[in-house]
């Protein structure tokens, strides 16, 4: 009784989690463009998506900025958690200190002191300051992930190695890399996320030249949603789909592999 | 010892130039520009002023920070509610099927935000699924209102921010002891009391993990308002986006920003001295 | 005279202000067993990692082989390290583990491939070339780990207290596998430790530090049995100490007031009025029915402790807690019992007590 109480609750709130998503999804294969009620099978509006340039474009951008943004993030986020871990220097607690501001400050706060830094600087918005933007918020969330999987490493471990005769450069990318490899991903996973999910500060850092999907989605809510853009949410989705289901098998592989262990 | 001080400067540099360049120097400025006036061509003059701080005090923003701030509690509060039974549902299952579960919280995560608030205008509106649905069963004759009001804002605001309540408190869950519980409910304790007197204060961390994961962000998602409330309501970030896209203040738009700051870390002083630690914050 | 592979000279090292290794001198000589003990803090490990590399010095020199080797890095020290928690790379196989000394020269796979068999022999794991250090017991892991530390042909093995984490059975029996290893060998350890347990049964010689400053280096033989100071004593073995003055002085023998009693030693250069500490190792002292001349005291046995190889007693003299030691289990003496104490004269440990003391 206690079971089936438990496991409708949890149906209960996937369906809250997904039914957006899902409606969305339905309504690409909807003969009416009205998104109120499902009519018939087509596949037309993916048909008009590719003929659709300017929504097009908008899937490009968000791909090169979520994929920009979380290679940057990821080798910078982990260069600079174990120069944090190894290195003692001036100003070490401040800098540990302000990495957590973007974690926890609101992102409205973040996006207009960038948009204002960007006129300060005389950046015209764009692409580029958008990706600037994401590798700011980004960051911070490599930094800890990576961290966390340094901490647990034995120090003498790289001290080993340099007894071998190994160079700085290869412990570092010979011994500590593939160890800290489970935090690099996840950290990367993390910032991937993060940043296909931004709005607020896109919204203020994007520019005109630089739309991505949500700022497009955003815009023509007020004027009008055609359905070739349910199509291209629903790509979208499979596309990160399949993603999320490899990187879910290669950890699922790891945990059943300590289990046996 | 050249090459380790060549070394050194390598992994230290990027973080350096980082922080002061894209975390400092921000809201430095930010800082500064809140205490600026603002001429009447959108620009800004540089002498020093209070007047900003004190405009917020007007009867108009205090009660949109008053608003804000209640939004942002229904929301962490709903949000506790519905992931306590969540993750303690979660918890019973096998080691496998929890990460499958949690992962799947993830997914809808990996669409835009926005995107899913378009989905769920969709579901919402008055013309909407949900209302065709109960209209087409019989349950209502006319459709109810949805969105364009509070209880739209709250729905968005809750779906957007669970996933940042369930992760933090899936994660504390899953450190409490089960034997512990087993004993609990050997000794004769109720479900009720086994929730509260055990479940609850090894939870904390993550609750108060949670709760300011959801509650901050909360205070500024301005376009959850704009979708799902329909441009009538108001919440601090949509009075900041004014500000700087188009009633072009930036003065006075960094002063209500530099306050939510304030307020911010109110919550996060509040976090520390319950015992919360930041690197758990993010750790998602 | 035997080669010195190892010089230290005047090493100083400091931490911040604190002075933790004050001026220490040290031969090592090739193929020998050394031992640096002392409680933790005493400086051991620091001395260690100053001949491996892994720290820089604040001052003096290093030598390995004649050659000054104080600012190199590790990597061209011909030494290496075997560490408390054995560092094994945790993603490697062991294969890969012992042979990565091997490789980061550049030698050729077919030759590591070779090498790590034979070392794979000496430590006796073949067949576990390709698990990881995750699926080996703690024994093996420390196998792993000398294999690791001697595929390079070290002059100086380092091993940092590479037992510790091992249970009492397991140690014991690689305390005698590494010295039968290191025999076989020929290859100069220097071994780092804060139990004189190991120190002793494992050494050629034991350098016994505290406060960063040596206080005797010795056999163990000699160390145990002719102590240069009250800590060297008290630090290795058990003893009984007796503090007295010297009352009476002739060629051979001396007199010592001790308490109530007066203690019959040995001459060495003794006058009257010096004051003495007198140590007594537990073993040496017999327990008798019958009071002898001299050095007998009498007591009561307060306590007795059989461990299964001996039988420890305590016996009270005066106010004091005298322990004795003998192999086996007789018992002949119970709790309660009046007894005589008594020992040999050359088993007498004399010291000179010092102002401070």
């Amino acid at each position: 009784m206690k079971k089936i109480g438990e496991n409708l609750y949890l149906v209960l709130i996937f369906v809250f989690l997904f039914l957006p998503i899902l409606v969305l999804i339905l309504f690409s294969f909807n003969t009416s463009s009205l998104n109120i009620i499902f009519e018939g099978f087509t596949l037309h509006w993916y048909y008009d998506l590719f003929q659709n340039s300017t929504l097009l474009e908008s899937l490009f951008n968000t791909l090169i900025v979520a994929g920009v943004s979380t290679v940057v993030s990821t080798v910078i986020g982990t260069i600079s958690a174990y120069g944090l871990y190894k290195y003692s220097f001036k100003g070490k607690n401040i800098v540990n200190e302000l990495l957590y501001i973007p974690v926890v400050i609101p992102e409205i706060v973040l996006g207009i002191s960038l948009l204002s830094v960007y006129t300060l600087l005389q950046l015209e918005l764009g692409l580029f300051t958008l990706i600037l933007a994401h590798i700011c918020f980004c960051i911070p969330f490599v930094i800890i992930s990576v961290r966390s999987v340094l901490e647990g490493i034995d120090s003498h471990i790289s001290e080993a190695a340099s007894d071998l005769g190994a160079s700085r450069f290869q412990i570092f990318t010979k011994i500590i890399i593939p160890m800290l490899m489970p935090g690099i991903l996840s950290g990367a996973q993390l910032a991937l996320t993060l940043s296909l999910d931004d709005v607020v500060i896109s919204y203020f850092t994007a520019g005109p030249g630089a739309n991505t999907l949500p700022l497009q989605v955003y815009s023509m809510i007020k004027t009008g949603i055609t359905p070739d853009v349910n199509a291209l949410i629903t790509i979208m989705l499979c596309f990160v789909f399949v993603l999320l289901m490899v990187s879910t098998v290669v950890q699922l592989r790891r945990l059943k592999k300590e289990v046996s262990l | 010892m050249n090459s380790k001080k060549l070394w050194k400067f390598f992994f230290i540099c990027p973080v350096i130039i980082y922080v002061s360049l894209l975390i400092a120097l921000p809201l430095i400025y930010i800082l500064l520009i809140s205490f600026f006036q603002s001429d009447y061509y959108g620009g800004m003059i540089s002498t020093f002023t209070i007047q900003n701080y004190i405009d917020v005090f007007d009867q108009v923003y205090i009660s949109v920070f008053l608003k804000s701030i209640f939004i942002a509690g229904i929301t962490t509060f709903i949000c506790i509610l519905i992931s306590y039974p969540f993750v303690l549902a979660i918890s019973h299952k096998k080691p496998r099927t929890q990460k499958i579960l949690m992962t799947l919280v993830m997914v809808p995560f990996l669409t835009n935000s926005l995107i899913r608030m378009y989905g769920w205008l969709v579901l919402l509106r008055k013309s909407g699924v949900i209302n065709q649905v109960l209209m087409g069963l019989g349950v209502i004759q006319e459709p109810l209102s949805l969105m364009y009001n509070m209880i739209g804002i709250i729905i968005g605001m809750v779906y957007t921010l669970l996933p940042f309540m369930i992760l933090p408190l899936y994660s504390s869950v899953s450190t409490v002891d089960p034997y512990l519980l087993e004993a609990s409910s050997d000794l004769g304790a109720s479900k009720m009391k086994t929730f509260f007197k055990i479940i609850v204060p090894q939870t904390l961390p993550g609750l108060f993990n949670g709760s300011l994961m959801v509650f901050t962000p909360a205070l500024g998602y301005f376009f959850i308002v704009d979708i799902l409330g329909g441009g009538k309501m108001m919440i601090l970030g949509n009075l900041i986006k004014n500000q700087f896209l188009t009633a072009r203040n930036w003065p006075f738009g960094a002063a209500i920003s530099i306050v939510l700051v304030l307020i911010t870390s109110l919550v996060i002083i509040a976090y520390r001295k319950l015992g919360g630690k930041m690197e758990d914050l993010g750790g998602a | 005279m035997k080669k010195v592979i190892l010089r230290i000279e005047h090493l100083k090292k400091s931490f911040g202000n604190k002075e933790v290794i004050k001026n220490f001198d040290l031969d090592v000589y090739e193929g020998e067993f050394l031992t640096l003990l002392g409680s933790s803090g005493c400086g051991k490990t620091t001395i260690l990692r100053a001949i491996a590399g892994l720290d820089s010095v604040s001052d003096g020199h290093i030598y390995i082989d004649g050659k000054d080797v104080t600012m190199l890095d590790p990597k061209y020290r011909e030494v290496n390290t075997i560490f408390q928690n054995y560092a094994l790379f945790p993603l490697m196989t062991v294969e890969e583990n012992i042979g990565f000394g091997l490789k980061m020269k550049k030698v050729n796979k077919q030759e590591i491939k070779k090498r790590v068999q034979e070392m794979l022999e000496l430590v006796h794991l073949q067949g576990y070339e390709k698990r990881k250090p995750k699926e080996l017991s703690g024994g093996e892991q420390q196998r792993v780990s000398i294999a690791r530390g001697l595929i390079n042909n070290p002059k100086v093995l380092l091993l940092d207290e590479p037992l510790s984490a091992l249970d009492q059975k397991l140690r014991k029996s690689m305390q005698l596998e590494l010295k039968q290893l290191q025999k076989k060998l020929g290859i100069t350890f220097i071994y780092v430790t804060h139990s004189q347990d190991e120190a002793l049964t494992m050494s050629d010689r034991i350098v016994l530090l505290k406060d960063g400053v040596i206080q005797q280096v010795d056999t163990p033989v000699k160390i145990y049995e002719h102590p240069n100071s009250l800590y060297t004593a008290q630090f290795l073995g058990d003893s009984n100490l007796f503090q007295g003055i010297v009352t009476r002085v002739e060629d051979n023998y001396t007199w010592v007031k001790v308490d109530d009693a007066t203690l019959k030693i040995v001459s060495h250069g003794w006058c009257v009025g010096d004051a003495l500490n007198i140590l007594l190792r537990p073993e040496n002292i017999k327990i008798i029915l019958k009071e002898k001349k001299e050095n007998t005291l009498q007591g009561t046995i307060v306590d007795r402790v059989y461990d299964g190889a001996s039988t420890n007693l305590t016996i009270r003299v005066n106010k004091k807690k005298i322990n004795v030691m003998y192999l086996g289990n007789d018992k002949l003496y119970s709790r309660g019992q009046s007894v005589y104490i008594t020992w040999d004269i050359e088993d007498t440990i004399v010291l000179k007590r010092e102002a401070y003391e």
